[in-house]
């Protein structure tokens, strides 16, 4: 049985690293802390992540119509991370993660338009329709993708920060991917580098216990996942994924950590995808009481609780915000519909940068 | 013109590039404090400082991902692999990331990268430590792929990959790198995909590349005191490849022989031997010839390296047959 909520927090205290014991907040005290956060932080929170689950479920019954093709794996349910990440960065630092990555994109403020394109293969997606769902990518706004290979992008996002350092500058770069790529040996060759070399990156183990339809208990003998990280002496924290207050206080100290020079640090947030691993996953591999467990502790619902309590919307200003949400996605839907789809001429942009490449192009010269 | 070693070629190539560019830094095993394996780092650590010529542990995998990353941000890596046999860790990050990244990107973030280290066999180090990689890389859509096969190449062309704005395999040899020849004083570059003719010739092509040339330049001397004439042509880049200069030798001889280092399945010479029945068929007068390692992995003992390999003998033989001598 994957831990509850309070077990998580208790374990998150547990495994805490010795350097760390000093850290200002441990993230248990998040969630009591909710004054700590602004109005518009939560009204922020509530929007990026309406519109990321809005946009997703939407755009997954598209899917089953069979509107575009390829493969969809649905951030649902893991939302808060997402936007309680994004809150708490700074101008410049950047975010790369795996294929599960529409949500990164909306929180960083990618028009939900392009991201819908580009699942329809058109010529206007973010990607020009080359990459589709897996690799959604926005380098304006600091998102390095989407990547379709199981912890590939572990090592990436340190050499991403191996640059930040390189240059001298204090961003950070957050380091994105699943429960199941901590078994992948490029996470514990760069976990090695990174330390090494104290790089600013921080590293998130989005941990919705399952790798696909395997369970964190059947892959492994170190069912905590902070331990990966403390085996380098990297700092490590449990976290709480279904609260953007948690995820934002963590990533807040992971990135002062990064940024005075001090290296890398390991979240393991603990979530849950409400949906399959992608849209053909059957789900026998858990219980639909699990499943309606953790739909309990819905990070949007505890955000609009927190709003509701404080005053901060009437009625019919949340009406509003959902409105424009509803607006946002079928705007998109009918920009991607409406766009074009690439000439097959187009075959040839953007696979080397040097203008005139000599393919070998047979039968179609 | 000076005379230097193939690893000294390297090492001003290297040098003057990152003197030349801040965000040119070289990382691998032993590169800075050992002064490199096979020496080609040898000084650099102490022009460059740690920052810029960095050891790393033996994590194939790790470092090139942590370059890959490093070229998508900005900075212009060079990472040298004590061989390209290790490189087969590496391969998810050379073929799933830096080849990709522009075109599943969009055109947003490219990997101006250079993958260099020996490459092909060495002797008697067995069959993880022998394997060449022209064939293996070249296969792969974003990537570039050089084999030089001389000092003055080595140097020009290095430099050509360190300045492309795309990744680049570069594959070098252990036995080379003591290799000597002449280089001009000054800076000087050569353009990637560009193959260069060694030896003129009218009765046969011999299309090669990399160190393997020597065993062709062998035959083909041997050949001319029978009164063959063998053009010899140093593809120099194996992606692209300069078709055009193997389309107009052949147009010239009427005959083509391939002298390849590798297995001969799915190979550079077997892409030669398509080119050719493609676009010279009305000139050829016998069927392509090539000479490779046998289709077996490379064993230890002297004499199994000895029937492995191309030879002049081989060579010589290819040739007569293709003139039916």
């Amino acid at each position: 049985m994957y831990p509850l909520q309070t077990e998580v927090m208790t374990m998150a205290t547990k495994t805490t690293a010795k350097k760390t014991t000093t850290a200002k907040k441990t993230p248990s005290k998040a969630k009591k802390s909710t004054s700590k956060f602004s109005k518009a932080t939560y009204l922020k929170w509530y929007k990026d992540m309406l519109l990321i689950r809005r946009f997703e479920e939407k755009l997954s019954q598209l899917y089953i119509q069979q509107k575009f093709g390829g493969f969809l794996h649905l951030y649902i349910g893991q939302e808060a991370i997402a936007v309680g990440t994004v809150s708490a960065q700074q101008e410049g630092d950047k975010h790369i993660t795996a294929y599960r990555d529409h949500g990164h994109p909306i929180a960083l403020g990618t028009d939900p338009r392009v991201l819908a394109a580009e699942l329809y293969g058109k010529v206007t997606g973010c990607s020009k329709g080359k990459g589709g769902s897996m690799h959604f990518f926005d380098v304006e706004k600091g998102f390095f993708g989407g990547h379709g290979i199981v912890g590939a992008q572990i090592p990436m996002g340190a050499g991403m920060a191996f640059a930040e350092q390189y240059k001298g500058t204090k961003n950070v770069v957050v380091t994105s991917f699943g429960d199941g790529a901590v078994r992948q040996g490029a996470l514990h060759e760069t976990f090695n580098m990174a330390m090494t070399w104290k790089l600013p990156v921080i590293f998130v183990i989005e941990n919705n216990n399952y790798a696909m339809g395997t369970s964190v208990e059947r892959t492994t003998n170190v069912t905590d996942l902070t331990k990966v990280g403390l085996s380098y002496e990297m700092p490590s924290f449990a976290v709480d994924g279904m609260s953007p207050e948690s995820v934002h206080e963590a990533m807040e100290e992971a990135m002062d950590r990064a940024r005075r020079g001090d290296g890398p640090t390991l979240l393991d947030i603990r979530t849950y995808r409400y949906k399959g691993h992608s849209m053909s996953d059957p789900q026998k591999y858990r219980t639909k009481e699990e499943v309606a467990e953790w739909q309990e502790k819905d990070p949007i619902e505890h955000v609009l609780r927190v709003i509701k309590k404080n005053k901060w919307m009437t009625a019919k200003e949340i009406e509003d915000v959902n409105n424009w949400v509803k607006n946002e996605v079928k705007e998109s839907i009918e920009f991607a519909e409406k766009s074009e789809l690439p000439k097959p001429e187009e075959i040839y942009d953007d696979v080397y940068q040097e203008p005139n490449y000599p393919y070998i192009k047979e039968y179609l010269a | 013109m000076k005379t230097v070693q193939f690893r000294e070629a390297l090492r001003e190539a290297m040098s003057e590039e990152m003197r030349a560019d801040e965000n040119v830094f070289l990382l691998g095993e032993e590169v800075a404090e050992y002064n490199g394996a096979y020496k080609v780092s040898q000084g650099m650590l102490d022009e460059f400082g740690a920052k810029r010529v960095i050891d790393t542990p033996i994590a194939e995998l790790g470092f090139s991902g942590i370059a890959v990353g490093a070229s998508m941000n900005g900075l212009r890596p060079i990472v040298e692999f004590m061989t390209w046999n290790f490189a087969i860790l590496a391969a998810d990050q050379i073929i799933n990331s830096a080849a990709k990244m522009l075109q599943m990107s969009g055109g947003q973030i490219g990997c101006p990268i250079v993958f260099r280290g020996g490459n092909g066999q060495a002797g008697q180090l067995g069959a993880t430590h022998s394997q060449s990689f022209e064939a293996f890389y070249s296969h792969v859509p974003g990537l570039k792929v050089i084999t030089p096969s001389n000092p003055y190449d080595a140097k020009g062309l290095l430099k050509s990959a360190i300045r492309d704005n795309d990744p680049v395999v570069f594959l070098e040899s252990e036995k080379m790198y003591g290799d000597k020849g002449e280089i001009p004083e000054g800076e000087y570059l050569i353009p990637i995909g560009v193959a260069d003719v060694k030896k003129k010739g009218s009765d046969v092509t011999i299309v090669t590349f990399g160190k393997i040339i020597k065993v062709a330049q062998a035959a083909a001397e041997a050949l001319e005191k029978e009164g063959i004439s063998a053009e010899i042509i140093d593809l120099r880049t194996v992606r692209p490849i300069d078709y055009a200069a193997v389309v107009e030798s052949v147009k010239k001889t009427n005959r083509c022989v391939v002298v390849e280092e590798s297995w001969p399945l799915a190979s550079i010479s077997s892409e030669i031997a398509y080119h050719l029945q493609n676009y010279a068929f009305d000139y050829l007068d016998a069927p392509v010839k090539r000479v490779t390692q046998t289709d077996t992995p490379f064993a230890f003992s002297p004499t199994l390296i000895e029937a492995a390999l191309p030879n002049p003998a081989r060579v010589i033989a290819a040739v007569k047959a293709v003139m039916y001598k």
